[in-house]
């Protein structure tokens, strides 16, 4: 079955059956392999994505029910990886093995959109549902509070 | 240059005592041809393009260690260029080249930091003879810096890469001759540099083992028994094949006959494989699959049946003596307070984020292989045997893993990988499910043991008995089981026991960051926390009197750590530099003046091991419903001369203190063989809210730089533990902590 989607502002065509999670489908049919495999059940956040502005696990997202939302992935949040919040997660080194990492942008991603300086409370209530292995989870809690100051200097001038 | 054995010798220590030889191969092998050194050429490390650009080789696997920073780091520091110009690729699998290329142990920094500085210092000498022949000046008139020779007295200089053709046609230098920088002059080494994969990372560039793309690439999944070992019967094979995407479904046979010891690397392990054009269709074909399995012997193991026959193995006479000194049973006899405490801990997975995996692609006779493996050597060698081909028709990538923390030291996804492709005329990916990946880990072994201490009237300690209920046969330990003969407080107590007795298991186990350690020091740390409390000592002051105690001498056998130094003498715990890690937790956290309130409540532990001293201090709340929320872990650390890159090196202590409070909450069960567990619902990792606020420190000590990997573990679960005790009285006798009443808030 031929499903349109648009993906990174580009406009796809898959011919896969509606049922097939739209993670298998960016990472095998669309080559963006950026979005990570980690459980299959949405309770690790590896696969997190932006669909329609909002971060969902795309492990658990039929890619037929996507529709018309658009979908951003860490590839194309900025390939430069000139985004805010790819900026301070690089500046600070955040990553150990950095499977989880583009989960956890996209999760604080979505976070910043909607709370532009979140609190610590906050960051915990965004944030729990990405699963660090490593335990970056000190340098990611400073990285998006350091990425919201960023955001705030660069809209005051 | 020679491996320390310390590290591989906790996975495989004989519950009796000796050294088995067999047990674990590759290590040795690798021992052994480091025992001949390899005489490493800088220019299969080094490249310089003519416009200067410099290519540095990064020999160890990378799974987030930072391996590929750290050691390309030592070479640039000595080559003398600027890390801007560097750019590091992943070197493929050549030992005879590269030297040892697995990581493990927390190896690579002592195996590295002084071999690494001699290839890069080689390098730099290459080009000052290539410039001095240039110049037709003396060597010892010309100088180097950020990748240029200069002669001062004719104010000349020259860049590496107008000088690189001409260094490569000059024979190298012997890497003992060459003279290393004073570590004050340091540019790179000391310094934090951002990891060279970061940037891709954070732009979602494929980098991972699961990343590999390969034209014509099919996808493959396994289906395995419930229980360890079980062969296929029958199956709806002709009903699978025909669905839709599936291309093959192959009936493997395995290679695994369950006995009451598992070796390390057992064998393949039956099942099914689907192959199918997404992996997506293989998962799919998979839960159509009917199988009938013969579940063979392993379907007997319960956790209830071996908590049983621990507990009666531990009140039976102890199976195997490993140290004893003093006379014990005069000390506890004579003391003023004998206490006794069992203490328990679980099976725990060790769930990788990126799961299991490998592709493989079998061409023409030959077999390329993109590996995850972080002991590549063996991965290969296992293949190779189980092909039935020659090592020297494999070609291993390696490729950066999502994490290993021991796991990928075993290569069995990888042997599956290469058998499927063999027989598929594509190349081939195969992945385990998250399920898979539990099911099937070489888990951290559970263990029970019992402890007996006595104190004097003025609160010394006397005396320590230890006995390890652990896994195996009457040879064996389980891998990740044995138990060293060094195990603190061995020689500071003035009169100590240790023994081990088995039970068996038919199941893979292996090695979970810091192996033995992870385990032995919660006990440890707990009970001397426990004697400390018991003599109404403060239990900072009663380890550091503990360590204070004349060592008591012994002559060390093959699965110790003493005898085999490298760097020299720095597998033997020196108290000095254990009190000095204790001593300096204490004065960062405020342990002297440390508020004492009702459900809140600091505890310190420390510990050695794989080289490195790490105390931690642990401030925790507990409340009406013993809920334990971590306010702040301090963490010091000992492990040498020089944190090679201090931003990762904090990292890595980070990751070593929340995966510590990780190991706390789960655990793997059986029943008729089955583990119960199958995902990260039911075997949970930290997550944001839990994590602490965390500050790290280092002690610097004129000791060669060791690892970070694993010596950041182990103090973490007894500071937590002892902290929670501190904030309830309660003590822990048995984790995960659920089933001492307690959970992570």
């Amino acid at each position: 079955m031929a499903i349109k989607l648009n993906v990174n502002n580009v406009a796809a065509t898959v011919d896969v059956p509606p049922e097939m999670p739209l993670l298998w489908v960016l990472r095998d049919k669309l080559n963006l392999k950026g979005s990570k495999y980690g459980c299959g059940m949405g309770v690790c956040g590896a696969c997190t994505v932006l669909v329609g502005g909002k971060a969902m696990r795309s492990c658990m997202t039929d890619v037929g029910s996507v529709g018309d939302r658009p979908v951003t992935t860490i590839e194309g949040l900025s390939p430069d990886g000139l985004h805010p919040v790819q900026v301070t997660w690089e500046a600070l080194d955040v990553p150990q093995c950095g499977y989880c990492q583009a989960g956890q942008i996209m999760s604080a991603t979505a976070l910043l959109q909607h709370t532009p300086h979140p609190t610590d409370a906050e960051i915990d209530t965004a944030m729990s549902g990405n699963i660090c292995r490593c335990g970056t989870y000190p340098r990611i809690r400073q990285a998006i509070h350091e990425a919201a100051q960023a955001a705030a200097l660069a809209g005051s001038k | 240059m020679r491996l320390n054995r310390r590290s591989f010798l906790q996975l495989t220590a004989l519950a009796g005592g000796g050294l088995a030889l067999d047990l674990y191969r590759s290590p040795l092998a690798i021992a052994q041809s480091i025992g001949k050194p390899i005489d490493l050429a800088p220019q299969a490390f080094i490249q310089i393009a003519p416009d200067g650009a410099v290519t540095i080789m990064a020999r160890a696997s990378e799974s987030g260690q930072g391996m590929r920073n750290m050691l390309p780091m030592l070479i640039a520091e000595e080559l003398d260029v600027d890390w801007k110009d560097v750019h590091v690729q992943q070197a493929e699998l050549n030992e005879k080249v590269y030297g040892p290329q697995f990581s493990g142990g927390s190896a690579n920094t002592p195996m590295g930091w002084e071999p690494m500085r001699r290839v890069g210092a080689a390098g730099r000498q290459l080009l000052v003879t290539a410039a001095a022949q240039t110049w037709s000046v003396p060597e010892t008139e010309c100088t180097t810096k950020s990748g240029h020779v200069l002669h001062a007295a004719s104010s000349r200089s020259l860049g590496y890469g107008e000088l690189a053709a001409k260094a490569a046609t000059l024979p190298a230098p012997a890497l003992s001759s060459v003279k290393l920088k004073d570590p004050k002059d340091y540019r790179i080494v000391g310094h934090s540099q951002t990891g060279v994969d970061t940037h891709a990372i954070v732009t979602g560039k494929p980098l991972f083992g699961i990343d590999v793309e390969l034209p014509g690439m099919l996808f493959a999944s396994i289906e395995k028994a419930p229980v360890f070992a079980g062969k296929v019967k029958s199956a709806n094979i002709d009903q699978i094949k025909a669905m839709s995407g599936v291309r093959h479904v192959l009936v493997i046979d395995g290679g695994i006959t369950p006995a009451a010891y598992t070796p390390w690397e057992p064998g393949m392990e039956p099942g099914i494989a689907i192959v199918a054009d997404t992996w997506w269709q293989a998962q799919q074909a998979r839960e159509q699959l009917k199988v009938e399995w013969d579940l063979g012997p392993a379907a007997t193991q319960s956790s209830v049946g071996f908590q049983k026959r621990a507990k009666e193995l531990l009140a039976a006479k102890p199976g195997n003596t490993l140290r004893k000194y003093g006379d014990l049973d005069a000390a506890l006899k004579s003391s003023a307070k004998v206490v006794e405490a069992t203490y328990e801990y679980p099976f725990i997975a060790h769930v990788t984020l990126e799961p299991q995996g490998a592709t493989a692609h079998w061409k023409d006779g030959k077999l390329e292989m993109w590996s995850t493996s972080t002991l590549p050597v063996d991965g290969r060698g296992l293949v190779a045997k189980t092909l039935g081909i020659q090592e020297s028709d494999i070609t291993t990538h390696m490729m950066r893993s999502g994490g290993s923390f021991g796991r990928r030291l075993q290569n069995d996804y990888l042997v599956e990988a290469a058998w499927i492709a063999k027989r598929v005329d594509a190349p081939v990916k195969l992945l385990w499910s998250r399920e898979d990946d539990i099911a099937h880990d070489p888990f951290r072994p559970g263990g029970t043991v019992g402890l007996k201490a006595g104190l004097d009237a003025k609160g010394k300690l006397t005396a320590w008995r230890h006995h390890l209920v652990t896994f195996g046969d009457e040879k064996h330990s389980t891998s990740g089981g044995g138990i060293g003969r060094d195990t603190y407080p061995a020689g500071f107590a003035p009169s100590y026991e240790l023994y081990t007795s088995a039970q068996p298991l038919m199941l893979r186990t292996g090695a979970m960051r810091a192996p033995g350690d992870n385990a032995y020091c919660w006990v440890s740390q707990s009970f001397i926390d426990e004697m400390a409390h018991a003599a109404g000592r403060d239990p900072l002051d009663f380890q550091l009197e503990l360590l204070s105690n004349k060592q008591a001498p012994w002559t060390a056998t093959g699965e110790d750590a003493v005898g085999d130094h490298e760097p020299s003498g720095q597998s033997v715990l020196i108290p000095e530099r254990f009190k000095g890690v204790l001593e300096l937790v204490a004065e960062k956290s405020g342990w002297a003046n440390r508020p004492k309130t009702p459900g809140r409540g600091m505890g310190i532990a420390a510990w050695f091991c794989h080289l490195g001293y790490f105390a931690e201090v642990a401030d925790v709340s507990v409340d009406a419903k013993n809920k334990v929320t971590v306010h702040q872990v301090w963490a010091a650390g000992d492990v040498g001369s020089q944190i090679i890159n201090p931003g990762a090196a904090e990292n890595i202590a980070f990751g070593g203190i929340i995966e510590g409070m990780s190991h706390m909450g789960q655990e793997i069960t059986l029943e008729d063989g089955v583990i119960q567990q199958s995902n990260f619902h039911n075997h949970p990792l930290m997550r944001m809210r839990q994590a602490p606020k965390i500050e790290v420190y280092w002690r610097k000590t004129d000791y060669a730089p060791t690892g970070l990997g694993e010596p950041t573990l182990p103090p973490t679960l007894p500071a937590l533990t002892n902290a929670i005790f501190a904030a309830t009285g309660k003590r822990i006798h048995t984790l995960p902590l659920q089933k001492s009443g307690f959970s992570w808030a």
